[in-house]
This record gives C-alpha cells, sequence and structure tokens, in this order.
C-alpha cells in the first residue's frame, strides 16, 4: 500500500487536531471562565443578586474560580503538543495580514482567508483573552487583598475590573457563538479529529 | 510559498505576544487613569442615563443606581402587620415599634448622595424617618453607655455606632426611600439610615436597637472595613462627603 502516501486522503477520513492534553485545558478553562462569569452575573446584575443573596458565598467561589483560571494552561505547558500550538497562536505570516484584511472587509471568500492550523482572528483573541484574564486576575487580587496594595488602588482596580469584565463577556460571546456556528470546529475540540475537507477549507495552510 | 505542499511558519513575526503583553500593559494603565477615567466616565453615563428609557445604562459599570447586596441566603418579608422594632439593652423603658407607631412620631427628610465603599454612588436620595436620636431618648439612655449595636430580621447582618455617632441629627431610622415606603428589596420595611458614612452602614431590614456599653463590630466590620465609615474619610477612600 505504497501508493497511499501519494494519494490525497478522502474529504471523509478523520484528521487528528487536538490531543487529549489540548482538549483537556480547553475545557477545564472553559469551565473555570464560565464560573467566573456566572458567578459575577449573579454579584453584578441587581435582579439576579435578589434571587441568590448569600453574597460572600457568591464572592467565593468567583476568588477560587478566577484564581484557579490559569492554572490549566500552565499545566499544559508540560504537553509538546499545546507548546507547539502555543507558537502557532504566537506567530503570524503574510497570510495572516491578508486574512485580517479579508475579515474587515467582510470577505468571506474562502481564497481571501488563508489559515494555518489556527486562523489570525483566532490568534488574536486567543492573545487578547490570555491578557485579560491576567489583568482580571491583577486587579481581582487587588480587590481581594486590600492590605496588600495602597488602598487608593482598590477603587482604580474595581474600575478596570468592571469594565473590562464587560468587555470580556462580549467577546466571550462572540467565541462561543462562532462555536455555535461551526460543528466540526467543535468536534475537532471533542474528539480531537476533523474531516480532512473541513481542515482543507478552514485551514488550507495547516501543516499536517 | 509553494502551493502543492502549503507548510505553516513557525517564525513570523510574534504578533500573538505583542498583543499579549499590549493587553497586559493597557490593564496597568487602566488602573493608573482610572481616577480621572472614571469622574469622565459617571458624567456622560449620569446624563445619558437620565434619557434612556431602557434603563440599560444602569447596567454598566458605574452607570447609576442602587446595586443589591444581601449577605443572607433569603430574607423573610415584613409587613405593617407582622414588623417591630425593639429596643433594648442599657436603656430606662426597653419597648418594641410596630410599623404604625413609627409613622406616627416626627418624620424626618434628608436629601444626600449614598456613597457605597465598592465605588457606586447615588446622586440626592431622598431619605425619610424617625431620628434615631428620638427613639434613644424616648427609651431613657443610661449614663454607663456608651454605643449602639443595630441587629436585622434578615438574621445574619448587624452594625453598631458609639452613642454620639447614633445622636447625629442626620441618622435616621427610615421608613421611606426616593419619597415612597422602603421597598423588601432595599431592606424594607424600616432600614437604618446613616448620612454621613459608607452605605454599608445603613442596615437594611433593621429589627433591633441594643443600647449598649462599647462598639461590637458589626458584619462587614469583622471582615475588615472600617468600624468609623466616614465617607472620604475611611476605607482608604477619598469620596466628597455626602453629609
Amino acid at each position: 500500500m505504497s501508493l497511499r502516501a501519494e494519494a490525497p486522503a478522502p474529504p471523509s477520513a478523520r484528521v487528528h487536531r487536538f490531543t487529549r492534553a489540548e482538549r483537556w485545558v480547553h475545557r477545564a478553562t472553559a469551565a473555570l471562565m464560565g464560573a467566573c462569569v456566572v458567578t459575577a452575573a449573579f454579584l453584578y446584575i441587581p435582579q439576579l443578586a435578589v434571587m441568590v443573596g448569600r453574597r460572600e458565598l457568591v464572592v467565593r467561589i468567583h476568588e477560587c474560580a478566577g484564581l484557579a483560571l490559569p492554572v490549566p494552561v500552565l499545566l499544559g505547558l508540560a504537553s509538546r503538543a499545546f507548546r507547539a500550538d502555543l507558537r502557532f497562536l504566537n506567530r503570524f505570516g503574510p497570510h495572516d495580514k491578508v486574512w485580517l484584511r479579508a475579515a474587515l472587509r467582510r470577505d468571506k471568500r474562502r481564497a481571501a482567508r488563508p489559515a494555518g492550523k489556527f486562523n489570525a482572528g483566532q490568534k488574536i483573541y486567543a492573545a487578547w483573552i490570555a491578557g485579560a484574564t491576567l489583568v482580571m486576575l491583577g486587579t481581582g487580587l487587588m480587590m481581594w487583598f486590600t492590605r496588600l496594595t495602597p488602598l487608593m488602588w482598590r477603587t482604580s482596580a474595581t474600575f478596570v475590573h468592571d469594565w473590562l469584565a464587560l468587555t470580556v463577556g462580549v467577546v466571550l460571546a462572540g467565541h462561543i457563538g462562532m462555536a455555535l456556528g461551526d460543528p466540526e470546529a467543535r468536534r475537532g475540540l471533542r474528539t480531537g479529529t476533523v474531516t480532512e475537507e473541513w481542515a482543507r477549507r478552514e485551514h488550507p495552510l495547516w501543516r499536517r | 510559498m509553494n502551493s502543492e505542499q502549503p507548510e505553516e511558519r513557525q517564525d513570523g513575526r510574534p504578533v500573538g505576544r505583542r498583543v499579549f503583553l499590549g493587553t497586559l500593559g493597557l490593564g496597568a494603565l487602566g488602573v493608573l487613569t482610572a481616577p480621572v477615567l472614571q469622574r469622565g466616565l459617571e458624567g456622560f453615563l449620569g446624563r445619558v442615563a437620565g434619557k434612556d428609557p431602557t434603563g440599560l445604562t444602569g447596567l454598566l459599570p458605574n452607570g447609576g443606581g442602587f446595586r443589591y447586596y444581601s449577605v443572607a441566603a433569603s430574607v423573610p418579608h415584613r409587613t405593617a402587620a407582622d414588623y417591630r422594632l425593639t429596643i433594648d439593652g442599657l436603656v430606662d423603658h426597653p419597648r418594641s415599634h410596630t410599623l404604625a407607631e413609627l409613622r406616627a412620631l416626627p418624620q424626618t427628610r434628608l436629601v444626600r448622595d449614598v456613597q457605597c465603599v465598592t465605588g457606586w454612588r447615588v446622586p440626592g436620595t431622598p431619605f425619610q424617618g424617625v431620628r434615631l436620636s428620638h427613639l434613644l431618648d424616648a427609651a431613657g439612655v443610661r449614663p454607663s453607655a456608651k454605643a449602639v449595636r443595630f441587629t436585622c430580621f434578615d438574621g445574619t447582618y448587624t452594625e453598631s455606632l458609639t452613642l454620639d455617632q447614633a445622636r447625629r441629627p442626620d441618622v435616621l431610622v427610615a421608613l421611606r426611600m426616593q419619597d415612597e415606603d422602603i421597598s423588601h428589596d432595599h431592606g424594607g420595611p424600616v432600614r437604618l439610615y446613616v448620612a454621613p458614612m459608607y452605605f454599608y452602614k445603613s442596615a437594611k431590614w433593621l429589627s433591633g436597637i441594643t443600647v449598649t456599653d462599647r462598639v461590637k463590630p458589626g458584619y462587614w466590620e469583622h471582615l475588615g472595613y472600617d468600624v468609623d465609615a466616614w465617607v472620604g474619610r475611611s476605607n482608604g477612600r477619598t469620596d466628597e462627603p455626602t453629609s
């Protein structure tokens, strides 16, 4: 069966995309982020706060989930595949510029959207949400341990934490919305494999 | 790039790292410039909220309006039929008041800003009720008394004031807020209103006033907040005084 190497795989063949470690990093991060968002809503939106009360307990869950949020990614660094994906996410080639320009023009043609394992939008989302998470963690810690920093800073930290929370909420909704619109991408994160056809269409430059 | 065998490069420019570090930097800059940004936004949102029929601006940070804080899992409802305010401790005439009795006493109306220790401020909010000093005088405070402790029918919250603070004319046992009977969510039917202090001193669902010989820190004060919670002079904050 030496011919097999030359023959293109059938479009229905499954292509390996994510290892078990990578999938668990995503799953754990999503769960912790979800806990942060839900508890934040119950602390912040008056109608929800009225339903729940127990402010101290909700705050405690929010704090613990927030503190644990970077842990899955840090543990993931032990995985070679995860580290390789971080490199893919970090590095931008000429095709990413093409992709971003097309996105700005709302050009949805396949040829206008060249992408490697991750498209330019996913790369920017990953970098931004990582930075935003750490800003949330830092400002959150300043509000939590008020004695660690000059007390005046707490107001400033609260201000940044509140507005960034709103921004993260909107961006996260976009992230989830796009995932809902692409079942094969979700299958990739659930099972680790995607169809050859999807990979060629969505990520034509992805080296396998 | 060879179109026959597309290969993904790993040696492009590290834009991801730049976006990541840029976000961190903007966050730090936001903390440093927050006092200026916040003042500007509060002014802007204050103007917008006045014209916003949907009320959505109220959900934005610093968008104005009260936020609901309760430390209890659930708070029982009390009405004119079953509400009682007891006054005991170091007094000559311990007693309990019904809501009707409180309403029959001389009422004082104050219009001040409300300032929460977490940052939100609601301008010009009317509160109306009986001066705490009036209730204390009627009960006959004994000479050994130094402080007043407040308990609430949520079963959890407590607050306290020194006797001097409690006797200020801007400290009320409030029955009305924003010119309406105080609703359950705002601490009704009766809450404390300590105009010159951060709003956590204005205990909701007030049910007991006990005169004591020393200040016992209340609920939040056990968790690190200042007992003498003057607006602008405590909790490390520099807000404009409210009274």
